[in-house]
């Protein structure tokens, strides 16, 4: 594509490449908050190691005018502060796009290309120069690059030293030292450069509604807001920062104001397995509980997931998903537990799934989730990602109606059961496949027997075969009547599209971008975006309604697209997968790239 | 199949308890274990301490893993609800039951297998966290549900039915309970029930986590000559190192005329436990002592038996977590939702 043609302001992506453990991580945190407070759409991506300090980290930073934010591998701007990288991070940058490093020592000749700006600073010098002590000069060099990428796409420094102010209000020397180190570089850069470069930027005023959140951060918000008392984790990333954040908002909003004790109980469990115990042991005495994990989790869970199932006791369960198979990458991103949450278990199971596509969503679908959780007495699984959970990402604030209830599902209280001949706990008595329960401790008539071994619609234990088939053929109906009850399908059609997109979660920004990308091209595409499991019916009817529908997911095998084949009547030779499963957020060339190379393999086929 | 040993009178003038209920009351369904089998007599002690301590059944939770022992508690209590788990697993459920419901009475069945194999990492973190619950090891030495296997606990020599020896050394549930920093750890006899009795009452009464390790014979697998779990060599090799007596709170003073020179034991709601040392200097509140003892027993093949050691001071779980007191199930959503002004709040910062 040739870049230069366009009009660059508002349109670019900026690669920070640093060591982990340096503070770089703030510096870059920085900059992407003060492009949001210039109003202008902005995403970040930090793509780091799974290692404390001492390893190359990145940070991506993408702003987009039609606030296309997905990940974008573009990089305009090379901020090159990893001598170690240094190859890598020069051959990623767009012809034409520049690389700012650290001129205390010269590069390498090596590393020199023609189509490329250099932009040197001496940071270590200037910042040995006005600052003592070495961590104090490592942490300013962050800053000063931050105040020479200001002068180079014009960042407002006001906007920047508001920042400080807020951040370090009570230590004025941190404010003057950061203000000192912030002027290192805009002054550097201003004198020796022709700031601005072509690609910058400028006020909008897009973020009015927004706000800056993680989908942990959300997710976290979600489990408060729906009444979650009972968590229960072992730590793992990237799901670690759901329950962080739990934890900081409950020390905040759920204290008895009169004895200061907790209005809940966060238990570090010591595995997963004892995790799910102890949300199942709180769902089954009627807390609303939940635990955050990601798929080494998921594996050990399964037993567990399957008494749940059995025994339909509610949970909610995080799955902030990363790269598998095993330890994977825990750093990377990925969506490749579709498999094992769908089926988890031994025996005929299935089980609820929601997918959200953003932290906006991570915090409506977590309150659904437990309301789903309890009306249909299952474990319901929220299938997020590390990019959603970990990145901040500009999103819609967050909204809450005063007036919800939560759905406790068919829960007896102690009059209902005295009113009732007799208690059954697995008694579907009104047709729609869930069976009332009741809570211990409420009342003797409530007492029953749970249990993962055979039992009957009177809760009994069985091995008798048509009593057994009876309870699990009545379980797979309550679940299939979920579908239509999980949050709908996102569909956007167009004019005269044969072909469907189809992708899932937080594939969503670069799937739009790529369905924009293609009309221009004039390839029209009508899209879904699948956000549950069981499948409502729309997705059935989208995917049968058109020739081909493309499914865009990030794994190697085309879960998604396996799931719809084996779970919707639409045949295997009208899909195609269109993967990416490398561990970085998916950027819409990569989609664009793959639709145009399934359409023209297609074309060669059908000529 | 065996009845749970029933009362010596059953006749409608059975003497009720505070609660106007009676034992039977307190009792289960129909025991499907082998005919002899210990944890059916663990089972019938179970029923009389519920029933002596007028506890209302369906403020317990009995739950339990997997294993013949696991299904004892579909056998008492049937007004109370209860979760037969997965094998091994039964303290994470009863850790999580009790977080969400502080105020009902816990009681986990396991077995040896369930708690010293599969389940050993949740056994010893429940330990750890002190979950307040009794919990009953019914310890046979082997796997009786899947007929037979040694079990972690099966002593050095002891002999399998088909003959072959154990030559590992045993997980001793009682020594390790004590090391991970378990407030009460006691053991006892399922033949005994004069002693069991006591030690389990006092369990409930214990605020934490109580371990009743309870040697029971598996009649099937594990009663033959040559086991160091059967009835007989368990009745020679037993030895007693603390006579429990279980005094109820409102019958204190008069017992403790009775009893001069008991070790008397405030629970923490204000009930007594009284043990009487066989030895003279036994003192179930030093937990050095305590272990020293039981490994100096253990070397000359004898098992301690009584109640070995309690902490009635320590912190349970809601006292770590500082929850409120009232059950986290009850609370009215309002104090749980922050609502739209709060989130407003919030998210203003987030900017
Ligand atoms: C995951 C799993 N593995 C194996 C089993 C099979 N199993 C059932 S009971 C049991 C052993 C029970 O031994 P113990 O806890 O000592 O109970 P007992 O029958 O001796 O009372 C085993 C291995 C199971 N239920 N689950
Ligand atoms: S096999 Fe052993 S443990 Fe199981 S019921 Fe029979 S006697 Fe009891
Ligand atoms: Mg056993």
């Amino acid at each position: 594509m040739d870049r230069d043609s366009r009009d660059r302001t508002n349109d670019l992506v900026v690669k920070v490449a640093t060591v982990n453990g340096t503070g770089s991580a703030s510096a870059n945190g920085m900059l992407m908050q003060a492009i949001f407070r210039m109003g202008v759409p902005v995403s970040g991506k930090n793509v780091f190691p799974s290692n404390i300090q001492g390893l190359p980290t990145w940070y991506e930073i993408r702003v987009n005018k039609n606030g296309h934010t997905a990940r974008s591998p573009n990089f305009d701007l090379m901020v090159a502060m990893n001598p170690k990288t240094y190859g890598q991070d020069i051959k990623e940058v767009c012809s034409g796009g520049a690389v700012l490093y650290d001129s205390s020592w010269p590069l390498d000749d090596a590393l020199m290309r023609d189509d490329v700006t250099y932009l040197g600073v001496p940071l270590s010098h200037m910042c040995v120069e006005n600052f003592k002590g070495a961590r104090e000069r490592i942490l300013m060099k962050n800053i000063a690059y931050v105040g020479a990428v200001a002068a180079l796409l014009t960042i407002d420094l006001d906007v920047i030293q508001a920042m400080f102010t807020e951040k370090f209000g009570s230590k004025p020397h941190l404010i003057d030292s950061n203000d000192a180190a912030i002027r290192l570089g805009y002054d550097y850069a201003i004198e020796h450069f022709d700031c601005p470069l072509p690609t910058r930027l400028e006020p909008m005023d897009a973020n009015r509604d927004s706000v800056l959140m993680t989908g942990n951060m959300a997710a976290a918000l979600g489990c408060v807001y729906a009444g979650a008392t009972v968590g229960a984790w072992y730590p793992i990333t990237p799901a670690t920062s759901v329950m962080d954040s739990f934890r900081g908002l409950c020390e905040k909003l759920r204290k008895d104001p009169e004895t200061g004790k907790n209005r809940y109980c966060i238990i570090q469990a010591e595995d997963e397995l004892a995790a799910i115990g102890m949300v199942l042991g709180a769902g089954w005495m009627g807390a609303r509980a939940f635990t955050p994990t990601s798929g080494a989790g998921i594996s050990l869970m399964n037993e567990f997931l399957g008494l749940a199932y059995y025994a339909e006791i509610p949970a909610v369960i995080f799955d902030v998903q990363r790269t598998g198979p095993s330890t994977g990458m825990p750093t990377r991103t990925q969506q490749g537990d579709f498999f094992t949450l769908a089926f988890a278990s031994h025996g005929d199971t299935k089980h609820v799934l929601i997918f959200p596509a953003d932290p906006g969503e991570c915090f409506t679908f977590a309150v659904q989730a437990f309301d789903l959780a309890e009306r249909f007495q299952t474990p319901v699984f929220v299938a997020s990602d590390l990019d959603i959970g970990m990145n901040d990402w500009v999103c819609d604030k967050l909204e809450w109606d005063d007036a919800y209830v939560p759905d406790r599902g068919k829960v007896l209280s102690a009059e209902d059961l005295q009113k009732m001949d007799a208690f059954y706990r697995y008694l579907d008595s009104d047709g729609d496949g869930v069976a009332a329960r009741s809570l211990p401790g409420v009342d003797p008539k409530g007492a029953y027997f749970t249990r993962g071994s055979g039992h009957d619609r009177y809760g009994r234990y069985t091995e008798d075969g048509e009593l057994y088939q009876d309870v699990v053929d009545r379980v797979a109906r309550k679940i299939e009547g979920a579908a239509e009850a999980l949050p709908p399908p996102e569909i956007r059609l167009v004019d005269n599209a044969s072909i469907g997109l189809v992708t899932v979660g937080g594939c969503r920004g670069a799937v739009l971008e790529a369905v924009d990308l293609l009309a221009e091209e004039g390839i029209a595409l009508d899209y879904l975006r699948v956000t549950g499991f069981p499948f409502a019916s729309a997705v059935e009817e989208f995917l049968l309604s058109h020739d081909v529908n493309i499914v865009v997911e990030q794994n190697r095998d085309g879960q998604m697209k396996r799931l719809l084949m084996l779970e919707t009547a639409v045949l295997k030779s009208k899909l195609a997968s269109v993967l990416d499963y490398g561990g970085s957020p998916l950027s819409a060339t990569v989609v664009a790239q793959g639709v145009r190379d399934r359409l023209s393999m297609m074309t060669v086929q059908a000529g | 199949m065996t009845q749970t040993a029933k009362p010596s009178v059953q006749h409608p003038g059975l003497k009720p308890n505070k609660l106007g209920l009676t034992r039977r009351d307190y009792e289960g369904s129909q025991s499907t274990l082998c005919a002899g089998c210990g944890h059916d007599s663990i089972t019938a002690a179970i029923i009389q301490a519920f029933f002596e301590l007028d506890m209302p059944p369906h403020r317990v939770a009995k739950l339990s893993g997997i294993g013949c022992s696991s299904k004892t508690p579909t056998y008492f209590l049937s007004d109370a609800h209860g979760f037969n788990s997965l094998h091994g697993r039964m303290p994470s459920i009863a850790t999580g039951a009790n977080a969400a419901n502080g105020t009902l009475s816990y009681i986990g069945i396991s077995g040896d297998g369930d708690s010293l194999s599969i389940g050993f990492g949740q056994f010893s973190h429940a330990i750890r966290r002190n979950v307040n619950m009794l919990y009953m090891l019914e310890n046979n030495g082997v796997y009786g549900l899947t007929k037979g296997q040694f079990s972690a606990s099966a002593d050095v020599g002891s002999k399998a039915k088909r003959g072959e020896a154990n030559q590992m050394r045993p997980i001793d549930p009682a020594s390790t309970a004590l090391a991970l920093g378990a407030s009460f750890v006691a053991r006892s006899f399922s033949g005994d029930k004069k002693q069991l009795l006591p030690l389990i009452k006092a369990g409930l009464t214990h605020r934490g986590f109580a371990l009743v390790d309870v040697i029971s014979p598996c009649v099937t697998f594990n009663d033959h000559e040559g086991s160091t779990k059967s009835y007989a060599h368990t009745r020679d090799h037993g030895h007693k190192v603390v006579e429990t007596d279980f005094v109820p709170l409102l019958h204190e003073i008069q017992a403790e005329q009775n009893r001069e020179s008991a070790t008397a034991v405030t629970m923490h709601d204000g009930s007594v436990v009284r043990f009487k040392s066989v030895a003279e200097d036994y003192d179930p509140t030093d937990r050095d002592a305590a272990y020293a003892h039981l490994k100096k027993l253990q070397s000359c093949g004898e098992v301690a038996t009584g109640l070995l050691f309690i902490d009635p001071t320590s912190m349970d779980l809601h006292e770590f977590e500082n929850t409120v007191d009232e059950s986290l199930v009850g609370l009215p959503f309002d104090q749980l939702c922050p609502g739209s002004a709060v989130l407003d709040d919030l998210q203003s910062r987030w900017r």
